[in-house]
């Protein structure tokens, strides 16, 4: 069978998958007797046409940077991270206990030990199902799901019985101190002549984020052991023939998947709430999934369907504040795109092959 | 501990391993047969949405559980759609069902009720209503068998009975029947079943729909038997801890009863209690709700016995 030439499966399927489920989104949005065209010059307007719009819009897309990086990393090995959302709420406990531990004088270094924090934490969080799946074999996916309640439960405990101050009825740590509170992009703009609203919740971590995809990059194409783990991911014998350990590949990949699913604490829990709040991450977790999909596990990739699923998430809350539909639109979006960028992936493959070959009789 | 109270948590227990023993063994036959379904918990919510808003639009719980179940059915047919048909990944379409269902519920909810996702509260024919043994009344004050027989095996929805009785009907279905051994070898080893001359996709979809009932039935007892009504992510992780409850009963039918009553059990005493002090250590009730996952994972860790999963489990098979 001949294979379509790289770019239309990098870049033609996954926009094809995208475009399908909007239009099937816009259909719902019909259905529940809405207009989607409205609703989507709403959406465009509420997240993009203020910087008021972009402070949210990219706040978000930082989360979903952080989260599609780690699903993207764990995929190159052939591994499905599905605890981002529990490796990234177990790295806020480690953004609090670094903010509320020591006495910060400055926020950046108590952003470079928060970030470490959270990074430690989140490794720490996949560390046990990829340490099970190496050695024992448990399924990863089984295990991390499993993570994700048990870390539930775990903030739950300690949100209640262990950080919550004293006198205070909400499962919530106490406010961080002051010095922790990270630049937002409006104090990080100003200076340099631009102005931008200050109150959307976007911040420096933006900018990590950046940085984070292009590390990533690195790593994954222009390291040995980023080689090592593309190698175990397109065929674990030709990798172990080759002397890669899978053990090791496992565990690598996992770690470094969890660090950045919990490195999204930084974002959203030192730079928005200021304070480890009940279920912070709000399903970023499993928008990576998404994200990753979306992006082909490409850093670049990750990057546009962070910065798409930011739009859709802060135009799906503008959507609810001033239509009738809910704020769950998003969720349906979201369920849309994994289905036909991922589990469905084939089914738009296949008419573009056909076509493809097609074509090719035509010309030769 | 006193005796009634001891009752009441056994028979709260058995209320909530209900859906759980439905969905653990709608698992069991998807996954025998080499679906890996971790879409349980879509399929739960969206049968508890659609039979609760027929239900409550009809007037009766039969038409409720009719379209529950043809609800939960349509997203299995996704699902094998996405997973036999277009050979893709079943771990991805499971993700993407359960986060279709927990959308498509609220935004259908809002549309038909504008109750914030919600339905009106079901009563009278609406629910499932409890089912009282005969001489239950007149036997209750004898000592010991009087509560065991009136409050505990007396007293519940015809679905929770049938849950019990479809555990005999799937062992026998897959243990002792020509379908269930084309089943179970259909997810150790599909191309010798693929030589037999029997379609692999056919069985494949007939698990997948069988599925797609059970979990209907588990969305439906949910939503019209335990409560009255839906309210948003009411699943709330069970089909998760069905999941679990399937890996821990290592992919048998008796164990997943044993395995569903347990969790059932667990997630009533952290119900019940708010702290449970053992020995003078105090076990914090949110141990109680993480246990199923903790055991879940110590199972797969191979520490208590290995659980080995269906052989072709997760692995779309190609005709060569």
């Amino acid at each position: 069978m001949e294979v379509l030439p790289k770019w239309v499966d990098t870049v033609v399927i996954p926009l094809i998958g995208v475009l399908i489920s909007l239009l099937f989104s816009g259909v719902i949005i019909l259905l529940i007797g809405e207009n989607p065209i409205d609703a989507l010059s709403l959406m465009i307007t509420g997240a993009l046409g203020s910087t008021y719009g972009w402070g949210y819009t990219l706040y978000y897309a930082t989360n979903f940077i952080f989260t599609g990086l780690a699903v993207s990393v764990a995929f190159h090995a052939r591994m499905f991270n599905i605890g981002g959302e529990g490796q990234a709420a177990i790295g806020g406990l480690g953004v609090a206990i670094v903010c509320l531990s020591f006495g910060w004088t400055h926020w950046l270094p108590a952003l470079l030990a928060a970030t470490l924090g959270a990074a430690v934490f989140g490794a720490l969080w996949a560390a046990i199902p990829a340490y099970l799946q190496g050695k024992y074999g448990s399924h990863i996916v089984i295990t991390t799901i499993m993570f994700n309640f048990i870390g539930a439960s775990l903030l739950n405990y300690l949100l209640v019985n262990v950080m919550r101050p004293t006198g205070s009825m909400d499962p919530a740590t106490q406010k961080f101190p002051e010095a922790t509170s990270l630049p937002t992009l409006h104090d990080i703009l100003e200076p340099i002549g631009i102005s931008f609203s200050k109150a959307g919740p976007a911040n420096i971590s933006f900018l990590i984020a950046l940085i984070a995809c292009v590390l990533v990059w690195i790593f994954i194409w222009h390291t040995r052991l980023g080689y090592q783990l593309r190698a175990y991911g397109h065929s674990e014998s030709a990798a172990k023939y080759a002397g890669i350990k899978p053990f090791k590949i496992i565990m690598v990949s996992m770690l470094i998947s969890g660090a950045l699913a919990g490195m999204m604490a930084t974002n959203n829990v030192m730079g928005e709430a200021e304070r480890l709040i009940m279920n912070s991450t709000e399903g970023a977790g499993f928008i990576g999934i998404a994200v990753a999909l979306m992006g082909r596990s490409h850093p670049l990739g990750v990057l546009l369907a962070a910065l798409l699923f930011g739009f859709l998430y802060q135009g799906g809350a503008e959507l609810a504040m001033w239509t009738t539909i809910p704020r769950e639109l998003i969720v349906v979006i979201q369920a849309l795109v994994i289905l036909f960028t991922g589990a469905l992936e084939n089914m738009v493959r296949a008419p573009l092959n056909w076509l493809w070959l097609k074509s090719r009789r035509g010309v030769s | 501990m006193d005796f009634m109270v001891l009752i009441q948590v056994l028979d709260s227990a058995l209320r909530l391993a209900v859906p759980l023993l439905f969905c653990s063994l709608a698992g069991l036959f998807s996954e025998r047969a080499g679906i890996f379904d971790i879409g349980l918990e879509g399929k739960i919510l969206i049968a508890a949405f659609f039979s609760a808003a027929t239900a409550s639009v009809s007037g009766s719980v039969w038409v409720g559980l009719f379209f529950g179940i043809s609800a939960s059915m349509l997203f299995s047919l996704l699902h094998g759609l996405a997973s036999i048909t277009f050979r893709g990944n079943q771990l991805i379409s499971g993700v993407a069902i359960n986060f279709l269902a927990a959308g498509i519920t609220v935004l259908i909810g809002q549309s038909w009720f504008k109750l914030g996702g919600r339905t009106p509260s079901l009563s009278g024919n609406a629910r499932f209503s409890e089912i009282t043994f005969p001489f239950s009344d007149s036997v209750s004050s004898v000592p010991i068998i009087g509560p065991i027989y009136s409050e505990l095996l007396s007293g519940h929805t015809a679905l929770a009975y049938f849950a019990i009785l479809m555990v005999p009907i799937s062992w026998y279905i897959l243990f002792r029947t020509r379908f269930g051994l084309r089943l179970r070898a259909v997810g150790e080893n599909p191309a010798a079943v693929d030589t037999a001359g029997i379609s692999v996709v056919q069985l494949r979809y007939l698990a997948v729909i069988i599925c797609g009932l059970l979990c209907g039935l588990a969305g439906a007892y949910l939503a019209t038997g335990l409560a009255a009504g839906f309210v948003k992510d009411m699943s709330a992780g069970r089909g998760f801890i069905a999941l679990a409850a399937l890996i821990f009963a290592k992919w048998r039918p008796w164990h997943v009863l044993y395995a569903t009553l347990l969790f059932g059990l667990l997630e009533a005493i952290s119900n019940r209690f708010q702290n449970i002090e053992i020995l003078g250590i105090i076990l914090p009730t949110q141990l109680m709700q993480a246990l199923p996952y903790i055991l879940t994972v110590i199972i797969l860790a191979g520490f208590v016995g290995k659980a080995t999963p269906p052989l072709a489990g997760g692995v779309p098979y190609i005709k060569e």
